[in-house]
Parts: C-alpha cells; sequence; structure tokens
C-alpha cells in the first residue's frame, strides 16, 4: 500500500513502525541519551525510537524539543524516519536540524504498529510492506 | 511559496551552510503553516541557552552555525542556565559553568548581544508598532505583540536563530492583521493591582479560554511590571501570543461574540491552586520571572534596607539594569541583607532540582517552572509578602 503526503525533509529510509495516536513532547518526553520514551503514561513509554520509523500524529511541549531530536541524532538514537498526521514547528525544525527525513499530511492511522515501511521523503511516499 | 532570487540563493547554499540550514528551517515552516513570502524581520529574541535544555548536541550545533553565520538584525538572548559571573556564588558546579560559557562564546561568535534576558524590552531591543520581528521566549512574545504593537509569531530557539541569521521570517500567523483579532471576550468584574493580581488574572484567563486571543474589559490601570507578569501569566497557563486590553494596549480589534467573565473568585482560586506549600518550610525566593524592572529593583532595596535576609533570596534580573542599581546604591542594599543577584539567569531555567523543597515568588509563571522541572512546592504571593517571608 502507498500514501502520499508531504515532504518536510528530505530523505529515504526503510524499517520498522512505531506508531502511536498521541502527540510526542521530545523535551523532557524522549530520553536524549537512550531514544526511550520516559513520558508518564504514553503509550510509548519503556519504548526506543532509535531506527524506527516514528509515527505519531504531532509533536507538542518545549520547542527545545527540536534541540533533544538533535541531541537523538548525535547519539545515534534518533527515529530513522519520521511520518506526522500534522506536522509542527518543533518536530520540523527538529528533523531539519537533525537531518531526519519526515514526512507528513498522511493518515497515520492505516499504518500498523510493526509493519515494515519504506519512507522516500523527498517525494512524500511512505510504502507499507 | 514564492522566494525571490536572493531567497533561492541562501536555500542553495550560496551565502554558506548557517544561511542554508537557516532558509531550509524558514521555508519549511512557511510551508507547513501556508505563507505566500518571506518579510524581513528587524529584531530577534532566542531562547533555548541554558545548557541543562541544550546539552552537548545542542552546543554542538550552535558551534557549527557560528562557524560561518552571522546575525543580520539586532538579536538578544534569553535566560541562560547560571549567572555568567557570579555562578560559584549561586551553586553551579565547574563542569556547567565551562559548558555555559561555551553556548554563550558560540552564540556571541554569531553576532548576538549576549546580555542574556526574558525581558529584552528592558535592555534596549525595544520594536515599535507594527515592527516584524522574529522573538521565542513566550513572555516576551506575548508582551512585545499586545504592549508594544510589534507583530511576531511564537518561535522557537532555532526558527529564531534562523530569522536572525537571513533577516526574514515567513509570513503567516501573528504577521497578518486577519489573524490579531480578539477571539473571545473577557469582563473583569473586580479590581487588580500588584504583580500578584496580574499573575492570577493571566492564569485565571488563560486557563478558561485556552490559546485563544482575548479582549479584555474592566481593566483600569496597568503598569509596565503588571503587563510583564500577566504576559508571561497568560502565554505559560493559556498559551495565547497576544491579549489586547481596552483602553491600554495599543492594537485595534472587533469586538468578539463570544464572552466570558471573570469575578473575585476565579481570581481567589488561581491564587489558591498556585500555593501548595503549606506544611512545606520555605527555602528559596525568588524574584524576578520575567526579570525585574528598575522600578522593582528601587522598590525592592527600601523593603529591604537595614534588614537580613533568613533564607536563599534571589533578585532575578538583566545585568544591563543591575547595572543602573549599583550605581544608584540599591545593589548595595539589597546585597548587605543576604539577598543574591542573580543576572543572566533565573530561577526557572537553573538547574535547581534538589536544591530547594519550597519557593516563594510572586510569579505565576515562577510558580509553573518551580513546579515543573523542580518539583518545588510553591508559594504564591505579593512582592511585599516575598520579602517578608525572606527575612522571617
Amino acid at each position: 500500500m502507498n500514501l502520499t503526503g508531504r515532504k518536510i525533509f528530505a530523505g529515504k529510509a526503510s524499517g520498522e513502525a512505531l506508531v502511536t495516536s498521541q502527540a510526542i513532547s521530545f523535551y523532557g518526553g524522549v530520553d536524549p541519551d537512550t531514544g526511550v520514551v520516559v513520558e508518564k503514561g504514553h503509550p510509548l513509554e519503556g519504548k526506543s525510537v532509535a531506527g524506527k520509523i516514528l509515527v505519531f500524529p504531532q509533536g507538542k511541549g518545549s520547542t527545545v524539543g527540536s534541540y533533544t531530536m538533535y541531541r537523538l541524532a548525535k547519539n545515534g538514537k534518533a527515529p530513522a524516519a519520521i511520518i506526522n498526521r500534522e506536522c509542527e514547528t518543533i518536530v520540523a525544525v527538529g528533523a531539519i536540524i537533525s537531518e531526519i527525513p519526515c514526512v507528513d499530511s498522511i493518515d497515520i492511522s492505516r499504518i500498523k504498529d510493526g509493519a515494515k515501511v519504506e519512507v522516500d521523503a523527498e517525494n512524500g511516499t511512505v510504502r507499507i510492506l | 511559496m514564492q522566494l525571490t532570487q536572493e531567497e533561492q540563493g541562501m536555500l542553495a547554499g550560496k551565502q554558506g551552510n548557517a544561511v542554508k540550514k537557516s532558509m531550509e528551517i524558514l521555508v519549511a515552516l512557511g510551508e507547513i503553516y501556508g505563507a505566500k513570502r518571506m518579510i524581513d524581520v528587524s529584531s530577534v529574541q532566542v531562547a533555548g541557552v541554558s545548557y541543562h535544555n541544550l546539552g552537548d548536541a545542542g552546543l554542538e550545533f550552535l558551534e557549527e552555525l557560528a562557524r560561518d553565520g552571522k546575525v543580520r538584525v539586532t538579536t538578544t538572548l534569553n535566560p541562560a542556565g547560571m549567572d555568567m559571573e557570579n555562578w560559584e556564588n549561586l551553586g553551579i558546579s565547574k563542569e556547567f559553568a565551562e559548558k555555559q560559557k561555551r553556548v554563550i562564546d558560540a552564540f556571541e561568535k554569531l553576532g548576538i548581544i549576549t546580555t542574556c534576558t526574558c525581558t529584552p524590552y528592558f535592555i534596549g531591543n525595544l520594536p515599535n508598532f507594527k515592527n516584524h520581528i522574529a522573538w521565542s521566549e513566550s513572555s516576551a512574545v506575548a508582551f512585545s505583540n499586545s504592549v508594544l504593537g510589534a507583530y511576531t509569531n511564537k518561535e522557537g530557539g532555532p526558527s529564531a536563530l534562523a530569522a536572525a541569521l537571513t533577516g526574514k521570517t515567513p509570513e503567516y500567523g501573528l504577521h497578518l492583521d486577519e489573524n490579531r483579532q480578539a477571539q473571545i471576550l473577557v469582563d473583569v468584574r473586580t479590581k487588580v493591582s500588584g504583580t500578584r493580581d496580574f499573575g492570577a488574572l493571566g492564569y485565571a484567563i488563560g486557563k478558561k479560554i485556552g490559546a485563544k486571543i482575548p479582549l479584555v474589559f474592566g481593566i483600569k490601570k496597568a503598569n509596565i511590571e503588571e503587563l510583564k507578569t500577566f504576559s508571561a501569566s497568560i502565554a505559560t497557563y493559556g498559551g495565547t501570543g497576544l491579549y489586547h486590553i481596552k483602553g491600554i494596549t495599543p492594537n485595534r480589534t472587533a469586538k468578539p461574540k463570544e464572552r466570558i467573565t471573570i469575578n473575585k473568585e476565579d481570581i481567589e482560586k488561581a491564587k489558591a491552586e498556585l500555593n501548595d506549600s503549606a506544611g512545606t518550610e520555605i527555602d528559596l525566593v525568588a524574584i524576578g520571572c520575567p526579570h525585574c524592572s528598575i522600578k522593582e529593583l528601587q522598590y525592592i532595596a527600601k523593603l529591604l534596607n537595614g534588614k537580613k535576609v533568613k533564607k536563599e533570596t534571589w533578585i532575578c534580573v538583566a545585568r544591563p539594569i543591575k547595572g543602573i542599581a549599583d550605581k544608584m546604591g540599591y545593589t548595595k542594599t539589597i546585597e548587605s541583607s543576604g539577598a543574591k543577584f542573580a543576572c543572566d539567569t533565573c530561577m526557572a531555567v537553573a538547574p535547581l532540582k534538589g536544591r530547594f523543597k519550597a519557593l516563594a515568588t510572586d510569579s505565576a509563571k515562577g510558580c509553573f517552572y518551580g513546579r515543573g522541572s523542580n518539583s518545588f512546592k510553591t508559594k504564591f504571593c505579593t512582592l511585599e509578602e516575598c520579602i517578608e517571608e525572606a527575612v522571617k
């Protein structure tokens, strides 16, 4: 199945989808050293975003979150790509400065957790294998 | 988005890597929010300065930008994680201080004026009516949009930096008149006076209306200190970057249909909700969130004259404003009491977790960060009561 959205930051990646229907706050919500989601009560609490195709509706919380994404990338713990329903400032800026392929305007409810996914952000396409 | 030839060149890397990265950020935001073009900005305020928040990666990012980046407009910085001169006296570790200094050095290399304050309008970064600017720091955004009548979106640290390095920002949101109209009328039917009351009012309104733009009725008068703390509080507890107060703020707006009332009970409830320190001994008193004005320093000196504080007491302020207090003798009076100046920083961004249990402050915003980042209990009181608490 192919889904088409919009490029936020170009690049290609493939991997396992880590999917949540809840927004993510990178600042305070994801440990920059391990990539593990630490926000209390978040559906992804305890799971690592490292190397995953991270699928979530949008970012939330402090704008410092963009720097947290950059720290994840520098530590080798960033997601391989990001798929949003509606990207906002924090995640968009974070993806650009960290050079993480990122697309939005995707119906994320069609991506199942654990699915194998290919992202071609330049063309805004997501292929579910 | 329609880019000029110059802007396209910036995006293609013709003006270096820092400008390229900045333009990528600005274009992406413009596309996301449906901007048609870039506009020039005349002033920038950059947040994301505390090493506590940036970490090593953030520091590396800034050092990389500083290799070939230079700001093109007046740009100032938000508070850092420590007093840049007096950090040892405020209990900051050597390791933290070293990293924080590197952060500031990188900003300085970028051509930024490194007076670290959340009140840039007090130290000369003062846009006027209808100037397009790119500011981060939510309290300063609300103040500049509402009290000064400048036009800015709520920028994050990197997007503000991108605007500074290019002199541009995408035209969307609060840069457009049609998005600056009030969305809800707030009728205040009780007298508010002083920073504690205005902080409580911002809390009460913010909790009720969220990020909507209010037109506030019923405020007879407000001074700069009250508007400063109101801006901080409504942005923290609601999220709006702009408000209107009839007869006080300069922007024009049509009267919205939706309407709510704020009564005395709402203000009392706000005060009560920001007080949860009963049963815990106050061990930190902090004033100056947002940073103190010279008038506040003058008044604090008067209150502390001849007294001794018994608790750790921080007066948070921009260093140039303390310079005026030095000259006028207020500093000597305040420091003789044992109270400490915390220049360049504040209780919200310094790494204080675990050092104190309960904070007394006149700042509603200060209560939020005291509770959140630092896990303090908070006592929300007037400026006079803060001083009484300190000397008790």
